[in-house]
């Protein structure tokens, strides 16, 4: 599904280098979860794969499904089926969150030759799936993200991920702000996503979020490199220990 | 030669040029009265601080400089809205192209018709609203249209109007030069919405007079758009009586010159004035939004919600002025003017006033110029907008506060797919 090969990433306004030499390869239908360090550059991949200005690919490649997205339009990349759920959602007064919500299936839709969707039929859905998310009514209206809290911001990006569909899907510290309650909701909403051809990226601090969302996958992240990868073991690890050992090892490597 | 005699020479050549209408007694002693007051004052001259953004020469020079007609075939505004149309072609009534002028509850006159009366109700408003807008600041152009206006209509509402009242200005002439006044008395409890569309003349000169008396109230939507060439001087002068409602919203799109002026002055407790605007200029495209508004009774609202889209070399202008009267107490006064440049050649010059002389009031102004916010486009892409259409939606999202003053959702939707018309027709 996605395929990351030695990933560098300067910023463009810079000469300050954040990834270095990213390798990553996810299969469909897995869930992947990367940890890692305070500034280690986590969200930066997660902006360089969706296509963000301000970042230089300087060296490597990332294709989804063998197509090569870096050189596409952040629009584009949506179409094909990638999807970030962003660690600090943006708020854009004025737009309506069931216009934007619309607006953005029907422009992927259109981009992949099929018809748009029809007001009657995207009212029943998303309703419907607004309602798992615990999402009133008065939350669709509202300009999207203005006013709604931490929680309600991220609830609101799964909602977003139920309605696009896409088959790779980012999460980036989608649990941050989250209460319990709020983190079983956003986490059996990835769960019921789950499929055979959709693949997932968890970023994460805590073990909590996996406890839920369960990886196939676990990457630890430090300095712009993945400096270890392992089963599930390695986040109870790392939710003991910290990183401190996993950073000596790979210095001494 | 110095300053004052210039100006006094410029505005002698401008008169030479034109002809005083013929017409009854009311009438004539009303234009007589603003000629006089108009050679008191002079033109307006490029030196003149209300005039320091807009440059007034192109707007009081004896010829119009020409405009061509706009070619596009796009349907005009307010077409499905079932409504008394009074159709102007380059200043002049066409009865043809007009509805029969009889509603319940609305007498409709035209200026040209009613002027022959020695006596009419009109008298009490005609240039008397105008002149009461002179202080402090001087509006000739408004005093040269009352001397000057060949037609316009006059409007008495009695009761609700059944529909509104549209006024439609057509541009046939490239060298068209209008001058139309326009009086609307509002008795008390009545109700009107008035609509104005159309790019009316090469050049047009426009003064619209209303009286909104206790509990009335008065609804105002504008298109001014169409024809890249045509320039523009409005004037609206209102006076708000107790408990009464007045709400003016203006499209402008495309105008190499437009000034508007509102003069608005809160005279009964409790009244509501709210005036809006928004604008979208695209290269040759200088407009003007200059605004004053008075409160000089207890417990009013006022609110001033301006927004304008620029590129290209496009420049916007705002004057707004809130005078709170002493006395004026539990005055609830806002104002907002932004801009949204769309590149580094736009620009936007504003000129927020507050002037308080009561204890009681809270009023508020801000002024803001800015670009797209980058974040907000990345995030409409990052779920599949393209960028054309993110951009689109983030422009209109940006003219919503202005828009949605409109309160009639139909109105409110004509003049939205204006907005979308013009941002179909420009590239991304
Ligand atoms: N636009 C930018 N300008 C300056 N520095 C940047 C920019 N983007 C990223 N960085 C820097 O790159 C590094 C990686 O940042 P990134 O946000 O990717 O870290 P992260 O792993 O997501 O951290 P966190 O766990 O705190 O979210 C940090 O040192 C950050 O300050
Ligand atoms: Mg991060």
């Amino acid at each position: 599904m996605l395929e990351i090969k030695n990933l560098h990433v300067k910023l463009e306004a810079e000469d300050k280098a954040i990834l270095k030499g990213v390798d990553l390869v996810i299969e469909p239908g897995k869930v992947h979860a990367i940890m890692g360090p305070n500034g280690s550059g986590k969200s930066t991949l997660s902006y360089v794969l969706s296509g963000r200005d301000g970042y230089e690919v300087t060296e490597g490649e990332a294709t989804l499904d063998g197509v090569d997205i870096l050189e596409m339009e952040p629009e584009e990349r949506a179409a094909a089926g990638l999807f970030l759920a962003f660690q600090y959602p943006v708020e854009i007064p004025g737009v309506g969150n069931m216009t934007f919500l619309r607006t953005a299936v029907n422009a992927q839709r259109k981009a992949r030759g099929q018809d748009e969707m029809s007001a009657a039929d995207f009212l029943k859905v998303i309703r419907e799936k607004a309602k798992t998310l615990q999402i009133d009514a008065d939350m669709l209206k509202r300009p999207v993200n203005v006013g709604f809290s931490g929680g309600e911001k991220k609830r609101n990006e799964i909602l977003q991920m139920a309605m696009l569909e896409p088959k790779m899907c980012i999460l980036d510290e989608t649990d941050s702000g989250l209460d319990v309650d709020a983190m079983k909701l956003v986490s059996d909403g990835v769960n019921a996503l789950r499929d055979a051809g959709r693949s997932f990226l968890v970023i994460t601090h805590y073990q909590r979020l996996l406890d839920h969302i369960k990886p196939d996958v676990v990457h630890i992240m430090a300095d712009g490199r993945i400096i270890k990868t392992g089963g599930p073991d390695l986040a109870l690890e790392v939710e003991k220990n910290g990183y401190a050992d996993l950073l000596a090892e790979a210095g001494a490597a | 030669m110095a300053k004052a005699e210039l100006k006094q020479d410029a505005t002698e050549a401008r008169i030479a040029t034109l002809d005083m209408p013929k017409g009854g007694k009311w009438i004539a002693a009303a234009r007589a009265d603003a000629l006089a007051r108009l050679r008191a004052m002079g033109l307006p001259a490029r030196r003149d601080e209300y005039w320091r953004y807009t440059r007034p020469d192109t707007l009081t020079q004896a010829d119009a400089p020409a405009a061509a007609l706009f070619d596009g075939k796009e349907r005009p505004v307010f077409d499905s809205v079932d409504r008394l149309r009074i159709v102007f072609v380059d200043g002049v009534f066409d009865a043809a192209s007009s509805d029969d002028l009889t509603m319940s509850g609305v007498e409709i006159e035209r200026l040209e018709s009613a002027s022959g009366a020695d006596i009419h109700w009109a008298k009490d408003l005609y240039g008397v609203l105008e002149a009461r807008g002179q202080k402090p600041v001087d509006r000739p152009l408004a005093v040269l249209n009352s001397a000057f206006a060949t037609d316009g209509v006059l409007i008495r509402v009695t009761g609700k109007a059944a529909k509104p009242v549209s006024l439609i200005y057509t541009h046939a002439s490239e060298s068209s030069d209008a001058i139309l006044h326009h009086v609307v008395k509002l008795e008390k409890g009545a109700e009107l919405t008035l609509l104005e569309n159309g790019p009316a003349a090469a050049r047009f000169n426009k003064v619209l007079e209303v009286e909104v008396a206790d509990g009335a109230r008065f609804h105002h939507i504008r298109a001014q758009g169409r024809d890249h060439e045509r320039r523009a001087a409005t004037h609206v002068f209102a006076r708000l009586g107790t408990e009464s409602q007045f709400k003016s919203f203006t499209l402008t799109v495309n105008g190499v010159l437009t000034r508007n002026e509102a003069v608005i002055e809160l005279t009964g407790d409790d009244a509501v004035a709210h005036i809006a605007g928004a604008a979208m200029g695209d290269g040759a495209f200088h407009h003007d939004d200059t605004v004053f508004i008075t409160h000089d009774a207890v417990n009013c609202e006022s609110r001033q919600v301006f927004k304008k889209v620029l590129r290209n070399g496009a420049v916007g202008v705002f004057q707004g002025k809130i005078l709170v009267k002493e006395g004026a107490q539990k005055t609830d006064g806002y104002q907002i003017s932004q801009s949204l440049l769309l590149d580094g050649d736009s620009q936007f010059l504003a000129k927020p006033e507050l002037e308080i002389y009561a204890d009681d009031v809270a009023c508020s102004h801000g002024s803001t110029s800015g670009a797209i916010d980058m974040d907000a486009l990345y995030y409409l892409r990052s779920r599949g907008v393209p960028r054309k259409e993110a951009t689109d939606l983030l422009v209109l999202s940006f003219l919503a506060e202005a828009v949605d003053e409109i309160e009639d959702e139909g109105l409110r939707e004509e003049i939205v797919s204006r907005l979308t018309g013009w941002l179909d027709r420009r590239g991304g």
